[in-house]
């Protein structure tokens, strides 16, 4: 695999080749050799798009609203990828990714870049691979990035934690979406979408998803949020009197962003503009207040742990199948002959023994 | 399975063109591809030749299944091949065609570039068989 091949399938990405792209994307996914070199030499030229994770229980809208979205900034004239996950079979491997069928309104367009992508099992990596494959997209020159995942575990969560915005779908009238927001998925939404609002139950749903968030807040920033509460309560009525809300020049002095209940009807194209308007919002925050860095300094040092990790595991690996496999230490734990710590110590042993001269 | 061993899935586009409204024969296919472990994109129906060369060019397919079973063939298909030749993916993905393709036409569209047309009552097998054998190598 020579250096040469990589650099080259580099330098086609960045001159806007949708080939290139779409075999980069391929090597991340299938961690095909060359691939980390493909990483390494794209990453300096990250950096420019705005990334935004949708997730939700299935049958929420989620690539309809994709669709939606990805056609709005079509039409203000930026370019867009979409990276959707869908799970695969834990059996075969198998998978039917069938979020494309959805993205009715940009067919043929080669500016919306849609990237099916598969949860192949890769235990934590699927969010490594995900972040990779925005990179790639970052680079090519989009200017938004949408990753959109099934939320239906820590996996996906990893996943569309990726993003510098995180919108939770919520269905109207769902008691599985309280849940949901209970099991954890609450935490990580900066913007919550009731989609199918025409739907009975909408108005409750969005009372009920206000009540969350502000029971999730600490107390005293609820008083301080000043301006985003207002322009909260106004939005999402849609009464239009969200007219002098953006430009209040003063800086706050400690900025404290309130997550935002957000109505649409996906299939109709309603509320999208609420929806981008309230996106934008949240990116100026992040950009302000300084957390858009932050994110990013976590996001790579989450990276990094990651990497780390999943590099150790394949050192370990390694050391497990030069001492006979796994299955004879497992055989002997079963015999009572040994327990699992000791096989731990065991194994083990070599690498703290050379951490510990180093220190010395 | 040690972490670095390549996970090597093949890819493939189920794609239904023009105007053809049946599609039970994709969805068994597609049903048969998921679980011999393949990852299946189905397109849906009515889909035009420009909307299958970007789903194969971006998607990065090993493999694009055409089921055609309205005779339109031989006008649909060059047109997705050419495609795919613009955008540099002819060489790399594997085409099949399915569907009712009568004989006469078959040497007419195997010189378009398609690699395989199999007919009603092909076995699962046998497809899933020449996809396993001829996907195309990635580098």
């Amino acid at each position: 695999m020579g250096q040469a091949v990589e650099s080259d399938l580099v330098e086609r990405l960045l001159d806007g080749e949708h080939r290139a792209l779409a075999r980069v994307i391929t090597k991340i996914e299938s961690q095909s050799p060359g691939y980390r070199d493909i990483v390494s030499e794209i990453h300096a030229h990250t950096g420019h798009a705005s990334v935004v994770g949708i997730t939700g229980s299935p049958g929420a809208g989620k690539s309809t609203l994709v669709d939606k979205l990805a056609k709005f900034y079509r039409d203000q004239g930026e370019t867009v990828g979409v990276i959707a996950v869908d799970p695969s079979s834990p059996y075969t491997g198998g998978a039917v990714l069938g979020d494309r069928i959805r993205m009715a309104s940009n067919v043929g367009d080669m500016d919306v870049f849609f990237r099916s992508m598969s949860a192949r099992g890769q235990l934590g990596g699927l969010s490594t691979a995900t972040a990779d494959a925005v990179k790639a997209l970052d680079a090519f020159g989009k200017d938004r990035i949408i990753i959109e995942t099934v939320g239906a575990g820590q996996n996906e969560v990893d996943v569309v934690k990726t993003a510098d915005t995180v919108v939770v779908l919520v269905q109207p009238g769902s008691g599985d979406d309280v849940q949901m927001l209970k099991a954890g998925i609450l935490e990580i939404g900066d913007v919550f979408v009731v989609n199918k609002a025409d739907m009975e139950g909408a108005s409750r749903t969005v009372a009920e998803l206000e009540e969350m968030i502000h029971l999730r807040d600490d107390p005293r920033a609820k008083l301080d949020m000043g301006h985003h509460g207002a322009e909260a309560m106004g939005d999402h009525h849609g009464h239009g009197e969200h007219t002098d809300d953006d430009q209040d020049d003063e800086p706050e002095p400690d900025p404290v962003w309130t997550p935002q209940v957000v109505e649409t009807i996906a299939t109709t194209g309603e509320g999208i503009d609420e929806l981008v308007e309230t996106l934008s919002d949240h990116y100026t925050y992040l950009a302000e207040s300084g957390e858009l860095d932050e994110k990013a300094r976590q996001r790579a040092a989450e990276e990094i742990r990651q990497l780390l990790r999943s590099d150790v595991n394949r050192l370990l690996e390694r050391e497990l199948d030069d001492r006979g496999g796994i299955d004879d230490f497992a055989s002997a734990v079963v015999d009572k002959e040994t327990d699992p710590y000791a096989v731990t110590e065991d194994v083990l042993e070599p690498l703290r023994e050379c951490l510990e001269d180093r220190d010395d | 399975m040690s972490a670095d061993s390549e996970q090597r899935t093949i890819r493939c586009l189920i794609a239904k063109v023009g105007l053809d409204g049946h599609d039970r024969g994709a969805h068994v296919i597609s049903r048969a591809f998921r679980d011999a472990g393949f990852e299946v994109i189905y397109s849906g129906l009515h889909r035009a030749p420009d909307e299958i060369i970007q789903a194969t060019v971006q998607e990065d397919v090993d493999v694009l299944g055409i089921s055609i079973l309205s005779g339109a063939h031989n006008t649909l298909v060059p047109k997705v091949m050419a495609g795919l030749e613009e955008y540099g993916a002819l060489d790399d993905t594997l085409v099949i065609v399915g569907g009712i393709i009568p004989d006469e036409d078959r040497p007419g569209l195997m010189e378009e570039g398609v690699d395989a047309i199999f007919g009603p009552g092909t076995p699962m097998e046998e497809t899933i068989e020449f996809v396993k054998e001829n996907a195309p190598e990635r580098t």
